[in-house]
């Protein structure tokens, strides 16, 4: 692995080396900081400043006065503006409740997915999973669009249901935090049961063994061994949803109504439409806040996991 | 594992079910006759022909490939260096850091990733006239942000299985540094550049949100116009465009897939 472990005579080659893995990191290096790392401080200096008509429609935050003299001024009113109207707080309350139940329905939908797979006879294993993530890498867009043509009133799953003479009027679905649900969970559902997966089918099978042995039936076997064993990767996955969904913009627009409100749908309208660029990047700052700690979680659950193929994916 | 075998074959059933019929029903409504696409009215292919002569929809779509294939070379290059130097230079300083920043893109959602872009572009002009706007140059560089996350992953984890010890052997018998790399290093991860090249791409097309923010007037991807005309409701040449998009990502993925599963058989 380290090129200066290597024998007495490969150290001419290596004299033009030693500066080489520099060389080599450096430009991923500065690709991140530059456009990755350095726009956070933007965001932060925007979010303090003024709207106002202008092109782009903010004033500095520092502004030349006259000759040599500089002013900076900084507006804590968008921060203000956030935590006094009711809608901005209400969009993050909703955001936060989105992805805490979308969560679990994917744990609850994931979990058996990822079991009977993992479970599956291996020559099974590789087709079946490939077969869960191949859903993933079609368009995102178009498997939301997907959803809006069964759902709405006189969509595919109504004609269905009416026809079999289950419901007698039209289930109205289609812009509803249901509707919302069922976007989230299908378009999330295959970034969960990847990681679970990769947990699942690396179980130390001798284990259930021995609480055969010692008799225990097979639901006392998966709650107090498979389960127990699995939860890195349940973690993971769960975080794989959470993290996402808390900024979603497509799916509670597409789906969701006028009262499902989302951070990253009021983001999108503070921009787009209201101009107001301070607010919106106040906004982000506040998400990206809220999603600092279970991004440090599933740091340390992805340790913990070893997730390290993700080849067996694609 | 022996046990619950009905009970796991409907979970497999209803789980794949789940996740394939409403891309199926997409499919087949492409198909349909009628303008309204909940009545099924007799199969035709009318809808393709319309797509053929919506020149918007194709010049996005040509905008959008243009994106994708210089994200994903651009990506792919600053990727498989990420990927090298994690594995292999694991000794540098600021290298836990540097594994951070690369993987964070990973999960940050994509509506921060559009918005810090833009202001980055928007401040960066002011102070250095440069980028002069925002368009493709500024599309390719957002989306490289979150690709090359992605293409590192794949390269990285291919890159951890190679034995340095033949590297380490061409180093001995006097190779240069970059000529070990081209004909030792390169050939061996050369399915991992190929799956993750195709995956960046198979992002970049995709992408709605970081596009939006950083896109300027007359750079409209394809993403974009499917957007603007679904947000109108369903139609029957939106079905149409989503099948061909499938089936070419099915086929995009398929490959990269035989490739990375051939590399792994040898």
């Amino acid at each position: 692995m380290n090129p200066f472990r290597l024998g007495q005579n490969s150290w001419t080659a290596l004299s033009g080396l030693a500066k080489s893995p520099w060389m080599v990191a450096i430009w991923p290096w500065l690709f991140i900081a530059v456009f990755f790392l350095t726009p956070f401080l933007f965001v932060i200096k925007i979010s303090l400043s003024e709207a106002a008509f202008a092109q782009p429609p903010y004033l500095d935050v520092v502004r030349s006065v006259s000759d040599g003299l500089v002013e900076i001024k900084l507006n804590f009113g968008s921060y203000l503006l956030l935590f006094d109207d009711s809608l901005y707080l209400s969009a993050i309350w909703n955001s936060v409740k989105t992805a805490l139940i979308s969560t679990a329905l994917c744990i609850l939908i994931g979990y058996p997915l990822a079991y009977s797979i993992a479970s599956s006879p291996a020559h099974w294993r590789v087709p079946l999973i490939m077969f869960v993530m191949l859903p993933f890498w079609t368009s995102f867009l178009i498997r939301v669009y997907a959803w809006m043509g069964i759902l709405k009133t006189n969509g595919l799953l109504n004609n269905v249901l009416m026809g079999l003479g289950i419901v007698d009027a039209p289930l109205e679905i289609m812009h509803t935090q249901a509707a919302v649900y069922i976007g989230i969970v299908y378009s999330y559902l295959p970034f969960f049961v990847l990681p679970l997966y990769a947990t699942l089918v690396r179980l130390d099978h001798t284990l259930l063994e021995a609480a055969a042995d010692l008799g225990a039936g097979p639901l006392t076997q998966f709650f107090t061994v498979t389960l127990p064993q699995s939860v890195p990767g349940l973690m993971a996955g769960a975080m794989l949803v959470f993290i996402p969904v808390m900024g979603e913009f497509v799916i509670p627009d597409l789906l969701g109504g006028p009262d499902t409100l989302m951070i990253g749908k009021v983001m999108w309208t503070e921009f787009f439409s209201n101009k107001d660029w301070p607010v919106a990047s106040a906004l982000a700052l506040v998400l990206l806040t809220l999603l600092i700690l279970p991004f440090v979680l599933l740091r340390y659950f992805e340790r913990r996991s070893e997730l390290e193929d993700p080849n067996e994916a694609v | 594992m022996k046990r619950f075998k009905g009970l796991r074959l409907a979970c497999l059933v209803l789980g794949l079910g789940f996740l394939y019929l409403p891309i199926l029903s997409v499919i087949v409504y492409s198909f349909n006759e009628s303008r309204l696409v909940t009545v099924w009215s007799g199969w035709s292919t009318k809808w393709y022909g319309a797509l053929l002569e919506n020149q918007q929809l194709l010049s996005a779509a040509w905008l959008s490939v243009k994106i994708g294939a210089l994200t994903a070379t651009l990506a792919v290059v600053l990727g498989t260096l990420a990927a090298y130097s994690l594995v292999r230079f694991k000794y540098l300083r600021g290298q836990a850091q540097f594994e951070l920043s690369t993987a964070a893109p990973l999960v940050m959602p994509e509506i921060i990733i559009g918005l810090a872009s833009l202001l980055l572009f928007v401040s960066m002009e002011k102070l250095f006239g440069w980028p002069a706007g925002r368009g493709q140059t500024t599309i390719v560089i957002a989306h490289t942000v979150f690709a090359m996350a992605y293409v590192t992953v794949v390269v990285r984890s291919r890159l951890a299985h190679v034995d340095s010890s033949i590297e380490e052997a061409a180093l001995d018998l006097g190779a240069r540094p970059v000529t070990v790399f081209f004909t030792v290093t390169l050939p061996t991860i050369a399915p991992a550049i190929i799956a993750g090249w195709l995956l960046a791409f198979t992002l970049s097309v995709d992408d709605l949100v970081v596009a939006s923010f950083t896109s300027g007037p007359g750079s409209t991807t394809l993403p974009m116009v499917v957007y603007s005309s679904v947000r109108l409701g369903v139609s029957p040449e939106i079905n149409a465009l989503a099948t061909v998009m499938i089936t070419l990502v099915s086929v995009f993925v398929l490959i990269a897939g035989l490739v990375l599963a051939r590399s792994r058989d040898k």
